[in-house]
């Protein structure tokens, strides 16, 4: 008989109109790394959770290390030995690393919490497995990639086996990923299991033994990742073949749409964000900005779009300068920006699709008249976006909220689109997505690209940029370092440009 | 569909449970809930004159209740709806009593005059908020004093000379209606209620179905989408903020022009405005639901005045359960939570 640590045998999981869960059975052996991969919106996180005590399955059956358990809430689950790292940090963060791992389990002396004591067990904890952690340190004062660590560290002091990770990659920079899987293969060597929830093909055949699929909410079945390919793994999660190369002709750019000279941006700290930054895009050719969040690229996005003021420096779209005009504006002088953080910018989410569609045109005609809105034409226009960019939604009428994050970005990308602008920024537009709305995203973009619109691609996945641009600018503190062409780059060159370090190139090139 | 029944059984229950709770506290004292109940129902429905009453008592609670809807829909809390109705009051009975004109001018004018006073009182804490960002609960509450103690001075010491209230508002500036109080045995419905009406029909156009509607209910919901958008946060922020203010002296000039006909100077506050808070959450920030929570609320009001003579029930024991059923209304939050949670383990 196998080892299992933990078995999820046929769990059915329904919520009222639908079925999360539909017979899905994964077996984590002691010692793996398990990948479960699927679409969103496919059932991943509901497994989870299943698993974690937060919902109780109908059917099927859940045994730790061969005994059927019954995980009635996240307690039992963590008494279990299951720890969860989760995609967003769940970290407080004015305390030092070792408050938060001791949260809600402080080791108390006479009611007084023994933080000494404590820092010593976390220290002795990060060093046996290598994770490099300062004990001492505030959580705002570390990187993004230590923090992910504390994450584990957490799961760690609680007595954790089985670790599951939920998407712990979309954060970090490529060199961060490296350590990460690192920290996996220690993790293995002292005896750890691993859940590694996913949809990027490239890391589950780098690290993982096996792979778990499911497909809207069903098991499609584990495979051995050692005989199994990407190409197969991505037919597997969405039922249907993928093209994973962008086909694209060469660019043919032609005249500058958008030309940045000597930018200068604060941030709302009243810090300069974007120093000194210049930047061309040309009509017929994407440019992607490729740099570790934070360097500037949300407040150069910003002021292009007239959100952030620029106080110093122009910006000129179609030789027109828009410096510092009001978000309408620019909009009307030929902007579409497909915006980084999709419910905070891109989308009412109260709202209903149909008046999402229409949220940069809803006072023009036809979809106003008199000041008065006239829903027969938004309406109307809705359906023919819905049907013409794919967004799965029960109705238009449906909010914008109940649509999964690949459909609402669909929507966004429709509204954007649509209005044929002559620049389109796209921030991180494929984020959180599966493979099968980023083919379509991907495509659309290079669509618009052949008709001679301008593109700029903000994006943190070095895959993307290197997959979808025509030219690659790197932003790092705050101005672009360097200007490679994708055909001539590696994603080590990329990597070490975006953390500053690139000037041995520079030296080179002159 | 779901979330539709939902929304209407919440605030049903919310008043099912304040009304269950009044009768256990009228048990608790000795006094019998069933017949205090029926007193409030006859008080406020038994007969055309108590009709009459309730319909005038419902008629300013609309205009508050949509004037704090108004603003909730743009994401904004009008806790100044309290002091939107005194300067309205005021500045209605001021037109009333001192202008002379005939009445197709005389009306129209207090009317307008103090949805003006209402609209220019909401008008500075949404340009406060708008431009430094500072809270418009706490301006609200400080525009209800002002307000209050503003007027009372105003009355005592510009409108008379000393006295404690204004005179009675011109014929011409009256709402009150013959046709209507001598069909309800001399109760003093007035003309406003159908303004009342007119005015939620109004607001449902305004949030329902034009482009300022659109904008502000986008800025309620989120306003860093609606920046994206091209909308301009702060503009829609004041406009809100003045519509709401202006039902709000439109209920005040219901007072002066309709119920009272003058304005007293008054120690305290009238209550409608705040009353008009628990009318708009009853009536789910919707226009055709702050009609029915405001009659509701009138039906209360007046009905209330009957428990003590017909059933004894002391007034302090009256206002406790009137104030439980608001209580309940309020706080439907935790009712809806309730039935979620009852859902959830039915299933």
């Amino acid at each position: 008989m196998e080892d299992y640590v933990i078995e999820m045998l046929h769990i059915r999981k329904e919520f009222p109109g639908v079925v999360a869960n539909d017979d899905v059975t994964i077996q984590l052996k002691r010692g793996e790394v398990h990948a479960l991969l699927g679409e969103n919106g496919a059932g991943k996180s509901t497994l989870m959770n299943v698993l974690f005590g937060l919902y109780q399955p109908e059917e099927g059956e859940i045994r730790v290390k061969g005994k059927k358990v019954s995980i009635t809430d996240p307690n039992i689950a963590n008494n279990l030995g299951i720890g969860m790292v989760h995609q967003h940090f769940m970290l407080v963060e004015p305390f030092t690393v070792t408050q938060n791992i001791i949260l809600g389990i402080e080791p108390t002396n006479k009611g007084k919490i023994n933080l000494k004591q404590a820092e010593r067990e976390v220290q002795e904890l990060s060093d046996q497995y290598g994770l490099r952690v300062d004990a001492t340190a505030k959580i705002s004062d570390i990187s993004v990639g230590m923090q992910q660590r504390v994450e584990i560290l957490k799961t760690l002091y609680r007595g954790a086996d089985v670790l599951i990770f939920d998407e712990p990659t979309a954060v970090l920079t490529p060199q961060e990923i490296a350590e990460l899987m690192e920290i996996f293969r220690t993790l293995l060597a002292e005896g750890k299991s691993i859940i590694l929830i996913t949809h990027k093909l490239k890391e589950i055949m780098e690290i993982c033994d096996r792979c778990t699929v499911i497909r809207k909410g069903k098991g499609i079945g584990t495979v051995n990742v050692a005989e199994t390919t990407v190409t197969e793994l991505a037919s597997l999660m969405v039922g249907r073949d993928i093209s994973f190369q962008t086909n694209k002709q060469p660019a043919e750019p032609k005249q500058t749409v958008l030309k940045i000279d000597n930018l200068f941006v604060k941030d709302s700290r009243k810090v300069d964000m974007i120093k000194g930054l210049n930047l061309n895009v040309r009509a017929g050719e994407i440019v992607g900005i490729a740099g570790i969040d934070g360097n500037g690229q949300s407040e150069l996005i910003e002021a292009i779009t007239g959100l952030r003021k620029a106080h110093s420096g122009s910006v000129i779209i179609n030789e027109k300068p828009i410096t510092n005009l009001s978000p309408r504006k620019v909009t009307e002088s030929g902007v579409g920006h497909i915006p980084q953080d999709r419910h905070k910018f891109g989308l009412v989410l109260n709202y209903s699709v149909a008046e999402n569609l229409v949220l940069q045109t809803y006072y023009k005609r036809p979809y106003s008249k008199f000041k008065v809105l006239n829903y027969k034409q938004i309406l109307q226009k809705a359906e023919q976006l819905i049907e013409e960019y794919d967004v799965r939604t029960p109705s238009p009428h449906t909010k914008a909220r109940a649509l999964s994050g690949g459909n609402q970005q669909k929507a966004i990308i429709a509204r954007e689109v649509d209005r044929s602008p002559d620049l389109l920024i796209a921030a991180q537009p494929t984020r959180g997505l599966d493979v099968g709305a980023i083919e379509f995203i991907h495509q659309k973009l290079i669509e618009e690209r052949n008709k001679g619109k301008a593109i700029l691609l903000v994006s943190f996945e070095l895959d993307e940029i290197l997959d979808v641009s025509d030219r690659i600018a790197v932003i790092y503190d705050g101005g672009i370092v360097a200007d490679v062409k994708p055909e001539e780059t590696s994603e080590q060159e990329l990597g070490l440009l975006m953390a500053g370090s690139g000037h041995v190139k520079d030296g080179e090139e002159s | 569909m779901e979330n539709k029944w939902f929304n209407i059984l919440v605030p049903i229950i919310s008043v099912l449970i304040g009304l269950f709770a009044g009768a256990l506290i009228m048990l608790f004292f000795g006094y019998n809930p069933i017949q205090g109940y029926i007193a409030l129902f006859k008080g406020a429905f038994g007969d055309l004159y108590f009709f009459g009453e309730t319909i005038r008592q419902t008629t300013p609670y609309i205009f508050t209740g949509l004037a704090v809807a108004f603003a909730f829909r743009a994401g904004l809390f009008n806790i100044g709806a309290e002091g939107q109705v005194i300067v309205g009051w005021l500045a209605a009975v001021w037109v009333g009593t001192t202008i002379d004109a005939p009445m197709y001018i005389h009306l129209p004018l207090a009317l307008l005059v103090a949805a003006i006073a209402g609209a220019l009182w909401g008008f500075i804490p949404g340009l406060l908020k708008a431009g430094l960002g500072v809270h418009e609960v706490i301006i609200t509450i400080m525009l209800n004093y002002i307000a209050l103690y503003s007027s009372n001075a105003i009355i005592r010491s510009i409108l008379t000379e000393n006295a404690d209230k204004t005179d009675m508002v011109a014929p011409t500036a009256s709402l009150a209606s013959e046709w209507l109080a001598n069909t309800t045995y001399f109760s003093r419905m007035h003309y406003g209620i159908f303004i009342a009406i007119l005015a939620a029909v109004a607001m449902w156009f305004i949030i329902e179905r034009t482009k300022l509607g659109f904008e502000l209910k986008s800025v309620g919901y989120n306003k860093h989408a609606s920046k994206y958008a091209g909308m301009s946060v702060k503009r829609n922020i004041i406009l809100a903020m003045v519509i709401s203010g202006l039902f709000a002296g439109l209920a005040g000039s219901m007072e002066g022009l309709g119920t009272y006909g003058n304005m007293t100077a008054s120690s305290g506050f009238s209550n409608i405005g705040f009353d008009g808070i628990a009318v708009a959450l009853l009536g789910a920030n919707n226009a055709f639901g702050v009609v029915l929570a405001a009659f509701l609320f009138g039906a209360l009001k007046v009905g209330a005045l009957n428990m003590p003579t017909q059933a004894g029930v002391p007034n302090e024991l009256v206002d406790i359960i009137i104030a439980l059923i608001i209580f309940f209304v309020a706080s439907s939050y935790l009712i809806r939570w309730i039935i979620l949670r009852f859902k959830r383990e039915g299933k």
